[in-house]
């Protein structure tokens, strides 16, 4: 006989591979990404196909530079994933330097520097836009108002146009975008609630706007709702645990219940915070990106938790109006410290407190011979 | 520890059938009905067979035979006293044509003591007789007819059978383990559907032997002819319940198998025993059978040769030490239909490839797996960890695999036991589902190996040290004893001199007069010598000077000098 292949066990594999594991969270970002096309325009995709081309090249030409597998790498869609979570989060007509700049610096500086795919210690998506927003807040603060309230459609050619000389093809700028119906210039629900409340008016008076339906921001809640249906169905597919989604809103919700029970005139009520704004999106997409989250259950429980709490501080007290991205990426330094911690209990062992400088001895280097 | 679960609480969860669950675990695609349909075939005899002399946990046993030797089935080839050594028989009749280093039926492939019987073809036993009154019988008789029928556990880790019988601590649970979790093989399924009474009858020995409160016969669920045939075999025994567990990988674990019956946990550095329970396999049982009720050795097994490469998969009688190319020809392995020539001996979670097809079966040998093409793909080279966890999650033993790995992987071994490297299974289930396609187990095979060679080393290190100490020591002693000899001879000597009075001065004084008249008389002669002459005289003046007690040290100095 022909000499016989050995390989080590198991000789089995379930064949699901990190490429189909990142393609079914694209998938499943499908209808969020639908429902906010639907709701403010054709922004969205631009930024989507700029984010990604530019992500793919990013990623192609570094991985050249290290001379790694190309190909290999670039088929585990881990670079695409990256530029459509910025793309989704950043204003639809923002100029098309700012998804470039910070796709590029997401794969390049946050991904590639750190080692690459595994190695990161942040998560790339949202240290970019973490960059965009201190480095260029105008434009990553020139949101647009659901389609429903605007005085002006702006169809795919005029998008185009504005995300590439940031006017319209009939010659309106942005601003002018922004006015809705009314005239006022739009901000997002909870740009909108901030204002209010440092203008001296109480909660119940800023929701008393047209962008909001009954505390549900306009166009912004059914975005959430749409990725809420995407993440559940990552997490029925077990793409994703269930910890990291259901701490992070469990966390917020708490922590905005005694914060608007303490005081209902200047703290927004917790399904506000639920509906509006990114906490939806940030559950389920964001957050649970793996590399960068705790690995053990419990250290996701509390990674979660943080991050939940950390939105609400930031988004109550904080300079910006959403706190995504910075509960995010603060939690992101903690994540060596919380794994430590959180090691669980091993099969035949007692719960003991664990003491890296007494490392234990190998008591069962005899039984392991089995 | 989580809180034992009491006799009484275990057994009401069995009678309802809620059973516990472990951690983690995978349902890879079973791929059973391959093989699993037909009875069990009996093969053609080999022309060889080759008999490993150790095919269990333990000490090797003494050779019996010589080459040259004709031996009858069931002849026993081995023997010792220890107590952790199990004899192997001669599977078939013929004769001893070699006694050397054979390929080991072991991922190594590394070569150990073989015996090669050439058979006869005529497959002649040798006379046995068995134990017919066995509840008669002493305990120790039926534990030495075990040991000395050579069985060893058909499980898989193969330790001595007649050791676990022979407890001295009590027994809650015997379980008998018809789990057969890993997919393809149903080697087990096929002897417990067509031996159950016989299977049965092991049972009753080791019941008779252990004395414990209850059986549980656990099969999977993916077996309901086996439970059925099982239940029929056990319906008279109100103590003995099969018990249909939840189809899971690796349900069969030992120590997972006893958390899903009971919900106890056998400790980290203990054994079964040590929380009231005992677990053997049906294929050990029907041993047992053979053994006591029969006296007849262990001499074959059945094995599953399955695979899509096999073009007629089913489950043999293999005679143990039949080398595998033998159980491929008789079950039209197509080499062609592989990707590359791969040969599995196991399942495909915890099997390993054989390096050549004249590697024999052995006692704990279940399958022979042969995949083909687009069977079981070799997996492509691992990417990074993506820290995703679905090994965290697959683990039965609540591990966290990918800290193991980083650790593993960058040698840093203190820390990887720290997370209890040494607990692993080595079931495979976090490198099935890892999406980084990352050889995990084969990393931890990799540190066990060095720790285990690193322990090995310190150990030698701690023995040689021990041994250069008390050498010193010794060397020390016997110096100081000397030097304690020599101070009481020179004391004695002093004591000598003194005591005689002067003459022994006189002597002295008489011989170095002899001594100076002699060099004076050599003097003149040459002058060529004056300088050692000069020593000489020197010395010898030096000598008159020095007074008697003084005189004694120098020749205490002279004679240490020797």
């Amino acid at each position: 006989m022909t000499k016989l292949q050995v390989a080590s066990s198991p000789h089995h594999h379930n064949q699901r591979d990190t490429g189909a594991v990142m393609r079914l969270v694209v998938y499943a970002a499908i209808p969020g990404i639908a429902v906010q096309t639907y709701m403010f325009g054709y922004g969205v995709l631009v930024q989507l196909v700029l984010a990604v081309m530019t992500a793919v090249v990013t990623e192609v030409v570094i991985l050249e530079i290290r001379k790694k597998n190309t190909e290999r790498a670039v088929k585990d869609y881990s670079a695409l994933l990256c530029g459509l979570l910025l793309a989704i989060s950043i204003p639809p007509l923002a100029p098309w330097w700012i998804i470039v700049i910070g796709t590029f610096f997401s794969i390049a500086i946050v991904k590639q520097l750190y080692g690459g795919l595994g190695f990161n210690l942040f998560n790339p998506a949202m240290a970019g836009y973490v960059m965009l927003l201190i480095s260029f807040p105008v434009q990553m603060t020139a949101w647009l108002p659901p389609v429903s309230l605007t005085i002006q459609n702006v169809g795919l050619w005029d998008t185009i146009h504005t995300i590439f000389t940031g006017y319209t093809a009939s010659g309106f700028s942005i601003a002018q975008l922004q006015a809705t119906v009314d005239g006022a210039t739009m901000a997002t629900p909870l740009d909108h609630i901030k204002t209010a409340l440092s203008e001296g008016y109480v909660i119940s008076e800023g929701l008393n706007d047209k962008i909001f339906n009954a505390s549900m921001g306009v166009g912004w809640a059914p975005v959430s709702f749409a990725y809420l249906i995407g993440g559940l169905v990552l997490i029925k597919a077990k793409v994703i645990n269930w910890h990291i989604p259901a701490s992070m809103i469990i966390a917020a919700m708490a922590v905005s219940a005694v914060l608007s029970i303490y005081d209902m005139s200047t703290h927004a009520s917790p399904w506000f915070h639920l509906v509006n704004g990114s906490l939806i999106v940030g559950a389920f997409f964001i957050a649970t990106d793996p590399v960068s989250a705790s690995t053990t259950n419990r250290g996701r429980i509390i990674f979660g938790a943080l991050i939940g709490f950390w939105i609400i501080v930031i988004r109550t007290w904080g300079g910006y109006p959403d706190a995504i991205a910075f509960a995010v990426v603060l939690m992101n330094l903690a994540v060596p410290l919380i794994d430590y911690y959180t090691k669980p209990r091993t099969y035949g062992h007692q719960n003991k407190v664990r003491n890296m400088a007494k490392p234990s001895p190998a008591k069962k280097s005899q039984q392991g011979d089995k | 520890m989580k809180g034992f679960a009491s006799f009484d609480t275990v057994l009401e969860r069995l009678s309802v059938g809620r059973l516990w669950d472990f951690p983690g675990g995978v349902h890879p695609a079973q791929e059973k009905s391959l093989s699993n349909k037909e009875v069990i075939k009996n093969l053609p005899l080999p022309e060889y067979v080759y008999v490993p002399i150790k095919q269990h946990i333990g000490v090797d046993s003494e050779l019996l035979v010589t080459l040259g030797d004709k031996v009858l089935k069931g002849q026993a080839l081995t023997a010792s006293e220890n107590p952790y050594a199990v004899p192997v028989h001669a599977s078939s009749s013929g004769l001893v044509t070699a006694i050397g280093e054979h390929p080991a039926a072991h991922p190594s492939g590394l070569p150990e003591m073989t015996v090669t019987i050439t058979l006869d073809g005529k497959d002649d036993a040798i006379a046995t007789q068995g134990i017919s009154q066995y509840k008669e019988a002493s305990k120790h008789d039926i534990i030495s007819a075990i040991c000395n029928a050579g069985i060893s556990g058909l499980g898989g880790a193969g330790f001595p059978t007649h050791i676990k019988s022979n407890t001295i601590k009590p027994v809650e649970f015997l379980i008998i383990n018809g789990i057969e979790c890993e997919p393809y093989i149903s080697a087990d399924d096929r002897l417990m559907r067509e031996h159950a009474w016989q299977i049965r009858q092991g049972i009753d020995i080791l019941h008779h032997l252990i004395k414990p409160k209850r059986v549980i016969i656990a099969i999977e669920d993916n077996k309901p002819e086996a439970l059925e045939t099982m239940s029929i075999a056990c319906q008279q025994q109100s103590e003995y319940h099969v018990v249909s567990v939840p189809t899971k990988y690796p349900a069969g674990g030992e120590r997972q198998l006893i958390q899903v019956l009971t919900s106890r946990e056998v400790p980290s550095d203990g054994l079964p025993i040590d929380i009231g329970c005992v677990m053997y396999n049906v294929g050990t049982c029907f041993a047992v059978a053979d053994a006591i009720i029969e006296g007849k050795a262990l001499t074959q097994r059945v094995v599953t040769v399955t695979g899509k490469a096999i073009d007629k998969p089913q489950n043999v009688w293999a005679k143990i030490g039949t080398p595998v190319s033998h159980l491929l020809e008789n079950s039209a392995f197509d080499v062609n239909k592989q990707a590359y020539p791969r040969i599995i001996m196991g399942g495909p979670m915890m099997g390993f490839t054989l390096a050549s097809a004249k590697i024999p079966i052995v006692k704990i040998t279940n399958c022979i797996l042969a995949p083909a093409a687009k069977e079981l793909p070799s997996v492509e080279d691992e990417r990074g960890c993506i820290r995703c966890s679905a090994c965290a999650d697959a683990c039965p033993v609540s591990l966290l695999p990918q800290q193991l790995f980083w650790y593993s992987k960058a040698k840093d071994y203190d820390v990887a036991q720290e997370y209890d490297l040494f607990d692993c299974i080595e079931c495979g289930a976090c490198a099935y589902v890892c999406p980084s396609e990352i050889p995990l187990v084969h990393y931890y095979r990799q540190a066990k190996g060095d720790i285990r060679a690193q322990l090995h080393e310190k150990e030698q290190a701690e023995k040689a040290r021990i041994r250069f100490e008390a050498r010193q020591q010794r060397l020390e002693s016997e110096k100081q004893a000397r030097e304690e000899k020599h101070r009481l001879a020179a004391q004695a000597r002093t004591e000598a001199l003194n005591s005689n009075g002067g003459g022994a001065k006189d002597k002295i004084a008489a011989a170095l007069a002899r001594a100076k008249a002699k060099k004076s008389a050599q003097l003149q002669p040459s002058e060529d010598s004056e300088d050692s002459v000069n020593d000489g005289a020197s010395v010898n003046a030096n000598k008159e000077k020095l007074s008697p007690s003084e005189t004694a040290s120098a020749t205490k100095a002279e004679s240490k000098n020797d």
